[in-house]
């Protein structure tokens, strides 16, 4: 048993952390919020030079070969920086998607374009409100094409290719299919978290080829869900760090009643719940980020664990950060509202709190847990 | 970073299993003997086979072992229903105090027979007037030639009633500031003067007590760190009782109550089909296994060397509120018959138990409230709480009426 990360791992996250700090400070996040570039093209580029993007690609698909400890390593930086790049979409969703279930074909025209951030990669699953299942899908596919409507679809503006699930006839109700979107309409829709863009995605017969077996697709959402779910979860344990350093910052500086206000049991306990909460969902990540490497069979529950604490905290220190600072944690010209956007972001851009809750007791019935219970 | 055995601990492992299934007692050898008889019999039985407090040095009665071969028995033995509980205090608390303060001679006679549970030992720590505020205390020692004699109160002291033995803080001189004024001694129970009167708690039951001291003598050589050095040594008891009591769940935890809702229904299907309940579950489920991949974590830490820190308070303190929340909802669940309890409570009747020991859970040890100042200040930084005690001599310090 060992439950840390090994030095390289650690002199991995240092570099992160002083790359992301010189290059995207909070005022690189403003300039995306703000404006109308849909991501920071100089920071991405940055980014595919250091390779992270191919960070878990294998060396034959151009990439570098690494475990998921070090791309978790990555997430919570990223997290850490809210940094307004594609990330999350290319690299835990599409990627994944193509590596998992992909041919060696698909694989050998989409891993390395996606590994040198040549192509941005994206996963159009979502249909508009409430929960998708293989019945509530609408998008069709026929004849080596799809058709219908898929937002928002995160990234969808600016990416080159998107696994799209569809429905299916056969097998459990859906298949993925993989879509080169050069052609397709692509509307950017807004959402509460400028600084990540998104969009709609209108197909119509669009040319698509079929992803993994036909009639297995939604098993094969709900894998890429569990693996996106570990990676996303160390994004937002990374901002939840972020969000508790800069309220106990602020704290500490600020004055009130003749004394910094960290001085004050109501600001010191709230703060220490907000440790609390992350140190719970960062240990979670422990246990998600080896199931995930193991690719084992506690994945489901695992990764739902871990998902599940991350959003809470994220929510949680997001919103006490806001609270922390008053009235300034009010103010369009703080930086507290963009911990607080992605927070919120991220706990629905692959399911809500309470869908990953209702996961966590499926994957738990089906583990072997219940059976020793 | 890997959760699983290497191949030495697995081999450790399956030792460990063996004897167990082979020493392990039965519930027939336990038939007719009380919660101490239990205890005894087996803690000696594990001594004997050098499976006792194995994480100790030999020569003390332990087996040397590392931190994860302690966590894999204490793995192990958990599978089996097998008593313990009176020594906690002693081989928790007590042991490492004396590993860090006492004299060879004293760890060489007294950590063996804590090993062996030969004998168990309280705490003599909390008073009327210091709780949360421990460095209140005002029991008094007073030296005379080569021992201390003792006068005062201490209260909540968890089975002083068996005790042996007793580790404990006195004011030793109320002239200085009250930190500095604290001197850390142990104590034989049975001394002269020495008075327990038991406590009846919410629960029920009566595990603690007030202990009066009457001009009770302890030897100078019993006396654990320099004269005014109390408070320091009582820091590392503190430490080690947090780091234990935030391993127990009294029983509650995400398994038994995951059960209960597959058995009992809502709507005519099982609980566990209806939403909010896995919500709730899935919730204190995330909140069961951060606790322990957290104290996994510290153990890494410490296999590597490192000094477990006041991190190690996260575990009683959300342990405990786990505890009650749950045992709370588990009564929910039975509906019109949740608070049932006694002989006509059906298996589950073990939830109205837990809900009115719970309280306690969150007091012991430094309650929720100190836990969170200790998080705030010693692993965030930020300042201490004003403290218009600060710097004057215990003797002039304001008291209320109710203390």
């Amino acid at each position: 048993m060992n439950f840390e990360f090994s030095d390289e791992q650690n002199q991995l996250r240092d570099q992160a952390q002083s790359f992301l700090s010189d290059n995207c400070p909070p005022e690189k996040v403003r300039k995306i919020l703000e404006g109308d570039e849909p991501y920071d093209k100089q920071l991405w580029q940055s980014i595919a030079e250091l390779g992270w993007l191919s960070t878990v690609i294998p060396e034959q698909y151009g990439g570098l070969g690494l475990s998921y400890y070090e791309l978790v390593v990555i997430a919570e930086e990223l997290g850490r920086a809210l940094a307004p790049v594609p990330f999350s979409s290319s690299v835990y969703l599409a990627s994944e998607a193509i590596l998992q279930f992909g041919s060696d074909a698909q694989k050998q025209k989409w891993l390395p374009r996606l590994a040198t951030g040549e192509a941005i990669g994206t996963f159009a699953f979502g249909e508009g409100a409430g929960r998708p299942s293989p019945t509530s899908l609408k998008t069709a596919a026929a004849d080596q094409t799809v058709s219908g409507t898929k937002y928002p679809v995160p990234d969808g503006d600016v990416a080159d290719v998107a696994i799209v699930v569809t429905t299916c006839d056969s097998g459990d109700g859906a298949n993925l299919y993989l879509v080169d979107l050069s052609g397709v309409q692509q509307d950017v829709v807004s959402t509460l978290d400028p600084s990540r863009s998104h969009a709609r995605l209108t197909f119509d017969k669009t040319p698509a080829e079929l992803l993994g077996s036909a009639g297995s697709g939604w098993g094969m959402t709900n894998q890429l869900l569990d693996r996106a779910a570990v990676l996303f979860a160390w994004e937002q344990v990374g901002g939840s760090q972020a969000a508790l350093e800069q309220a106990k910052a602020y704290a500490m500086e600020r004055y009130a009643f003749g004394r910094p206000i960290a001085g004050f049991q109501a600001i010191k306990h709230k703060l220490a719940n907000v440790y609390v909460k992350n140190t719970l969902a960062r240990s979670n990540c422990y246990y998600g980020t080896w199931a995930l490497d193991e690719n084992n069979a506690e994945l489901a529950l695992a990764s739902a664990t871990a998902r599940v604490s991350s959003t809470q905290a994220f929510y949680f220190a997001s919103k006490e950060n806001i609270q922390t600072h008053g009235g300034m944690g009010f103010t369009w010209e703080f930086d507290c509202q963009f911990f607080y956007r992605r927070a919120k972001l991220l706990s629905v851009n692959i399911g809500s709190e309470s869908w990953w809750q209702d996961r966590l007791i499926t994957a738990y019935e089906q583990s072997n847990q219940a059976d020793a219970a | 970073m890997d959760f699983n055995d290497t191949p030495a601990e697995a081999t450790f492992r399956q030792e460990v299993r063996e004897w167990l299934e082979a020493n392990a007692p039965s519930s027939e050898e336990l038939r007719g003997l009380d919660e101490i008889a239990r205890s005894k019999l087996w803690q000696k039985r594990k001594y004997d086979a050098g499976w006792a407090c194995i994480r100790w040095p030999t020569e003390y009665g332990g087996r040397d072992a590392t931190a994860i071969e302690n966590v894999i028995w204490g793995q192990e033995e958990s599978k089996f229903s097998v008593p313990g509980g009176v020594f906690g205090i002693g081989q928790g608390m007590a042991a490492p105090t004396l590993m860090a303060w006492a004299s060879e001679d004293q760890k060489r006679e007294h950590l063996p027979k804590l090993a062996s549970g030969e004998n168990i030992w309280c705490q003599l720590f909390s008073e009327p007037a210091g709780g949360s505020d421990l460095a209140a205390l005002r029991t008094k020692a007073e030296k005379d030639g080569d021992e201390w004699v003792i006068n005062g109160q201490k209260i909540w002291t968890s089975g002083a009633h068996y005790s042996d033995y007793g580790i404990i803080v006195l004011r030793t001189d109320p002239e200085v500031p009250k930190h500095r004024g604290l001197t850390y001694f142990f104590l034989d129970m049975k001394s002269p003067g020495i008075e327990v009167k038991p406590i009846k708690q919410i629960s029920g039951g009566a595990n603690f007590n007030e202990v009066y001291f009457t001009d009770v003598r302890v030897p100078d050589a019993q006396r654990l760190g320099e004269v005014g050095q109390g408070w320091q040594v009582a820091l590392t008891t503190l430490m080690n009782e947090r780091a234990a009591i935030g391993g127990g769940g009294g029983g509650v935890g995400f398994n038994r109550v995951y059960r209960l809702a597959q058995r009992v229904t809502i709507d005519d299907k099982p609980a566990i089909e209806d939403s909010s309940v896995r919500a709730k579950l899935a919730d204190w489920y995330c909140q069961e296994t951060g606790l322990k991949y957290t104290g996994y974590r510290s153990l890494t830490a410490l296999s590597r060397g490192e000094t477990p820190g006041p991190e190690n308070s996260i575990g009683k303190l959300v342990g405990a509120s786990k505890m009650q929340d749950m045992a709370s909802f588990a009564m929910d669940l039975c509906e019109l018959s949740g608070a049932v309890q006694g002989e006509l409570a059906e298996e589950y009747g073990m939830y109205p138990g837990a809900y009115m020991g719970a309280p306690g859970g969150r007091i012991a040890g430094g309650s929720d409230e100190i836990m969170l100042n200790i998080l705030a200040e010693r692993v965030l930084g930020m300042p201490q709480d004003v403290r218009p005690d600060k710097g004057i001599p215990f003797s002039q310090i304001p008291t209320g009426a109710n203390n």
